[in-house]
């Protein structure tokens, strides 16, 4: 309970320091549509030659865009901010700072950063979502939606916990900046649907980057692929993640000498 | 001319030494870049698949052999990036560089031309798994290669020139990141990064000749791939003759107007 109402006043102080520079919002719609177009493009030059790509059709394809843009979102505006301080705090030695506090480590290092003008991306990637299902003629229930919701959950909470275990490793490996360049090349596999990659990758974007329970398995419920096996399997693969993250964050917090004295 | 020669020798051999002491650094950031071109290479060769084994005269085998070239022109072509042009600026970095009795561009020129003998060395292994994995057909004659060698040089200098007029815009204008996406994106449809131009609408592909995207990407690619004809090796390495020396004339007049700015603004 005090975990959430912290989380609710840092969420309020990042609004807050976001709102000071605004001109950010516009660059930001700007990078979007950009992203947008780009993406639009691509999907556009695949079904000038093709109707149907590993078992989706174009309008399939653009509601896995919608997801693939909101997630992309949400990772950017909640998640990687956090992280990043995380790396860069325990590089210069100032993560004391949050631990001398009375609340739990992980909430703290969690909630302390939020890029509001982010949500540009999750507002236009649920657009893009409209779009598509409005394109099947809005063919879903409400199974299917709460499946959809209760998917996007577990994805946004994977991809966190993945962050997480990279994040701790600083605590042995200093420099790990350049893992933040590698998973944004690897959340841009999550565009397609993991499906059509081969073996090794489709593995590699399921177990070790969970870019296919992000972004794919959230589509699979819109568009009424998704089975209860695959649900239950992600319910099971993010607990087992969220336990795993937490534990070694926490034996990394032991090794953590600190530096700011 | 002897002056310039050490200097870039000197500035590469630094650039070498530093650089090899990241080997996994540079290999993440590889890695995380080769990411790209593997997604582009599934995609097309699963269309290509559909298409019975076919698309834009390209086979999996010639998508693979595209990409994986792409993966080196794409290491070839990083330069200094219009970012750091927008960092060096506001701190005034530029000033130690002004000291010098050298063009500051020299410096990046030749520091990043060191670290491409790193990155090939580097790139070898990777081409090398991407290869058993993905089964490129690629048979360049040894003219092809040779012309590649040249190209990849070339598009090099003029990716390097490109990003620099774009950074120096900030010496006029410190907000400048919307522009730099702009011309990005632009970069990713006209340069053959995202698919090989030919499978482009006929009016992107001509658009394509007038901007210098093409010539600092899909054009090295496509000479060594082979699909080119000796007039069109000789017309590509005409343009990107054109483009350097043409940017490299228009750096110096810019240059000279903005370094009275830039004083101005340090002051």
């Amino acid at each position: 309970m005090q975990g959430l109402k912290l989380a609710f006043n840092y969420l309020r102080i990042g609004i807050m320091n976001e709102f000071q520079y605004r001109a950010n919002l516009y660059i930001q719609i700007l990078q979007t549509f950009i992203a947008l177009g780009t993406g639009l493009i691509g999907l556009n030059l695949v079904f000038s030659q093709t109707s149907e790509l590993g078992g989706w059709d174009r309008t399939e394809l653009l509601a896995v865009m919608g997801v693939f843009i909101t997630m992309g979102g949400i990772i950017r505006a909640a998640i990687q901010p956090n992280m990043e301080r995380l790396m860069e705090d325990i590089r210069e030695g100032l993560l004391d700072f949050a631990l001398t506090k009375p609340a739990d480590a992980q909430i703290l290092i969690s909630v302390r950063e939020f890029r509001l003008w982010q949500l540009v991306d999750v507002v236009t990637g649920m657009i893009v979502l409209g779009v598509a299902l409005s394109q099947m003629n809005w063919l879903v229930g409400v199974w299917d939606v709460l499946a959809f919701f209760s998917a996007l959950a577990m994805g946004a909470v994977m991809i966190y916990c993945f962050w997480l275990i990279v994040t701790s490793t600083a605590f042995w490996f200093v420099r790990v900046h350049e893992i933040a360049n590698l998973f944004e090349g690897l959340y841009a596999a999550g565009r397609w649907p993991v499906g059509i990659y081969p073996t090794w990758l489709r593995m590699a974007l399921t177990f070790i980057i969970p870019v296919a329970f992000a972004v794919t398995v959230p589509a699979e419920a819109l568009t009424g692929r998704l089975n209860l096996q695959t649900w239950l399997g992600a319910l099971a693969l993010t607990v087992v993640l969220f336990f795993a993250s937490r534990a070694l964050l926490k034996f990394g917090l032991r090794s953590y000498s600190g530096a700011s004295a | 001319m002897k002056r310039y020669f050490d200097y870039y020798i000197s500035m590469m051999k630094i650039s070498v030494l530093e650089q090899w002491q990241y080997p996994v650094a540079n290999y993440f950031y590889m890695i995380g870049m080769i990411a790209e071109p593997v997604i582009y290479m599934v995609v097309w060769s699963a269309v290509a698949n559909q298409q019975g084994g076919m698309v834009g005269g390209y086979t999996p085998g010639t998508f693979a052999a595209y990409y994986i070239v792409w993966t080196l022109v794409r290491q070839m072509n990083i330069a200094f990036t219009p970012y750091g042009w927008e960092w060096r600026i506001r701190n005034g970095r530029l000033s130690t560089s002004l000291m010098r009795p050298i063009h500051p561009l020299h410096e990046d020129v030749s520091f990043f031309a060191g670290w491409k003998v790193v990155m090939i060395i580097l790139w070898i292994p990777l081409a090398f798994a991407l290869s058993l994995i993905f089964k490129p057909e690629l048979n360049p004659t040894l003219l092809e290669g040779v012309v590649f060698f040249i190209a990849i040089w070339m598009a090099y200098l003029i990716r390097t020139i490109t990003l620099s007029l774009l950074g120096m815009v900030t010496f006029w204008t410190t907000r400048v990141s919307a522009l730099f996406e702009l011309y990005f994106a632009a970069e990713l449809i006209l340069s053959g990064r995202l698919v090989p131009l030919s499978l482009m609408p006929v009016w992107v592909q001509e658009l394509a000749w007038f901007f210098p995207f093409r010539w600092a990407f899909g054009f090295p690619i496509e000479a060594l791939v082979g699909q080119l004809t000796m007039t069109d090796m000789l017309i590509g390495l005409g343009m990107q003759v054109a483009w350097v020396v043409g940017g490299w004339i228009v750096v110096h007049l810019i240059w000279k107007v903005a370094i009275r700015r830039f004083s101005a603004v340090g002051g």
